[in-house]
């Protein structure tokens, strides 16, 4: 098809047109929104960076900006690790491995908000049984401070994602040539020495793959922060995405929002952009 | 591996599966008990059993009436993005220049902004063209699924040669019916990968439905939000309102498995 002949622009005239209304010009407009005093109808004058220099002052922003760091840190570490580690356990010929699969990923069917909702109930309610029957302190009380609220939403986005992880690896684990491991095998290697001179190589652009899946979900995470903890208590675990639609919709401040939402995207924008750079490598280097 | 082991790996795979269910098991359970029984044991088989709860949630959450919403929502997204962002990546692909490598580049961009960066204007301009219900709600999923989905087709039509579209144009056929007769039918596998993100991604979906349906059009998650809140001392009542409300996506989980986990890794991998 031509630039200039109708139908290449008839083709694509639906998603163009929805793109530029749903994501170009909004972005564009909050970009600009954040430069003035808008308060979510009119803006009466421009503001310069005054919005960007009060999210140093902005402790909400400033905690949630931590808060989240850890628990992206401390989630990607566990669901590499558990994800890994599932996949290797399926793929080993036992008599469940298909069934195991299932079971694995299906929590990865369910929306953010309602597997927020079924913890909260195991966290306050199942924990505090288990704990007054097995006279275990630690299991009571949970989601009431920030220790527990922080593992709490750790505990869902694994059980959540692992199995998510998982599938990921098992796509890769399936392309290594069984014939170079029966080769080890039979050279006498052991399977820790298998592990870790033939599977790890070769599935080291899984790795880099599920690295930045894990990193850049744990960064946008919002629907499990609202539904499990709701950032509370006081707002010791309410994390970035949360704390923009907070700024916006319960305290009225738009312009700041629109702020925080754009430093939110250069740090998701920055992760994508590194593993793209990454990629970038790894093909020249094959 | 020797026999023992992989008994023993067998074994140890079984109990992992147990604790991964452990959360369905407690809903399921609890939501058959009074108030009373839950409180007196939370771990144990409800005794009496009721399936009342299951009766008053299904009232208090209008579940017909929102799966009806969600379905809905989710059917026609999910059509409108499978038709224009095939017809889009094949405009895309099938014209090798400078400006559709820069469209292209432009769609696949528009992924690195998160959707809490676009959903104030956004929002607001829908807004004053009374655009906030399940009309604005499906053209704004177009809009933010179809940077991936074209991304997809756009990868497979790579593997599809020209000497098709040829063929078919020498026949006399025109843009449109080389597309819709010859192409797209042959696009089948991929189309299957993005109909499943998709409808995993909007049957999910909360924050966006909640900012612009009115609550005669709610979907299953903003009417659980609802329900929940209004429930959260009542837990008999809230777990048995959870269990139906996951139940539609594991009966879907369960007899598309196989085009699920094929889908979703695609969407990862590629």
């Amino acid at each position: 098809m031509k630039n200039r002949s109708l139908s290449f622009w008839l083709f694509l005239t639906p998603t163009l047109v929805a793109l530029a209304l749903v994501v170009i010009i909004p972005v564009i407009m909050g970009l600009f929104y954040s430069f003035t005093n808008w308060d979510g109808l009119a803006f009466t004058e421009m503001v310069g960076f005054k919005n960007y220099a009060a999210l140093f002052q902005d402790t909400d922003f400033i905690n949630a900006f931590w808060f989240t760091v850890r628990f992206v840190i401390t989630t990607v570490i566990l669901l590499n690790v558990i994800g890994l580690s599932l996949a290797l356990l399926v793929t080993q010929k036992i008599k469940t491995s298909n069934f195991l699969r299932t079971i694995f990923f299906m929590p990865n069917m369910i929306g953010g908000l309602i597997l927020g909702f079924i913890w909260q109930f195991i966290f306050t309610q199942a924990f505090t049984a288990l704990g007054n029957a097995l006279n275990i302190s630690w299991l009571q009380n949970w989601l009431t401070n920030e220790t527990t609220g922080f593992w709490g939403l750790v505990i869902v986005t694994v059980w959540q994602m692992s199995g998510y992880i998982m599938i990921i690896y098992i796509a890769y684990l399936q392309n290594i040539p069984q014939e170079v491991i029966e080769a080890a095998e039979i050279d006498g290697a052991s399977a820790w020495q298998r592990f870790t001179k033939i599977t790890f190589p070769m599935i080291a652009p899984a790795f880099t793959v599920c690295m930045f899946l894990t990193l850049s979900n744990g960064f946008k995470i919002y629907d499990q922060n609202l539904s499990l903890t709701n950032g509370g208590p006081y707002k010791s675990t309410q994390m970035l995405a949360l704390d923009i639609v907070n700024t916006a919709y319960n305290s009225g401040n738009f312009a700041l929002a629109e702020a925080k939402s754009m430093i939110f995207f250069l740090i998701v924008a920055a992760i994508s952009l590194l593993q793209v750079y990454y990629n970038r490598k790894r093909e020249v280097k094959l | 591996m020797h026999k023992t082991s992989k008994w023993l790996l067998g074994i140890v795979g079984l109990l992992i599966g147990l604790v991964w269910l452990f959360p369905f098991y407690l809903i399921l359970v609890n939501s058959f008990k009074t108030p009373k029984g839950i409180f007196a044991s939370v771990l144990r088989f409800p005794d009496p059993a009721t399936t009342a709860n299951y009766g008053d949630s299904f009232r208090a959450l209008n579940f017909l009436g929102s799966l009806t919403n969600s379905l809905i929502i989710t059917v026609a997204g999910v059509l409108l993005i499978i038709f224009a962002s095939s017809m889009g990546a094949y405009a895309l692909q099938r014209n090798h220049s400078k400006l559709s490598g820069g469209i292209l580049m432009l769609f696949i961009s528009a992924m690195l902004i998160p959707f809490q960066s676009v959903m104030i204007p956004l929002t607001a301009m829908f807004g004053k063209v009374h655009m906030l219900n399940m009309v604005g709600l499906v053209i704004m999923y177009l809009g933010f699924q179809c940077s991936l989905s074209i991304f997809l087709y756009q990868g497979t039509l790579n593997s599809i040669p020209m000497a098709m579209d040829e063929a078919a144009e020498i026949e006399g056929a025109t843009k449109w019916q080389t597309f819709f007769k010859v192409i797209f039918p042959m696009l089948s596998p991929i189309t299957v990968t993005v109909a499943i993100l998709n409808i995993i991604a909007i049957w999910n979906d909360y924050l966006l439905p909640s900012l612009v349906l009115p609550q005669s059009q709610y979907t299953i998650p903003l009417q659980m939000f609802n329900f929940f809140g209004e429930y959260t001392k009542q837990w008999h009542l809230a777990l048995a309102g959870l269990a139906l409300s996951i139940l539609p996506v594991i009966l879907f989980y369960l007899f598309a498995q196989r085009y699920i986990i094929k889908g979703v890794t695609d969407g990862a991998v590629k």
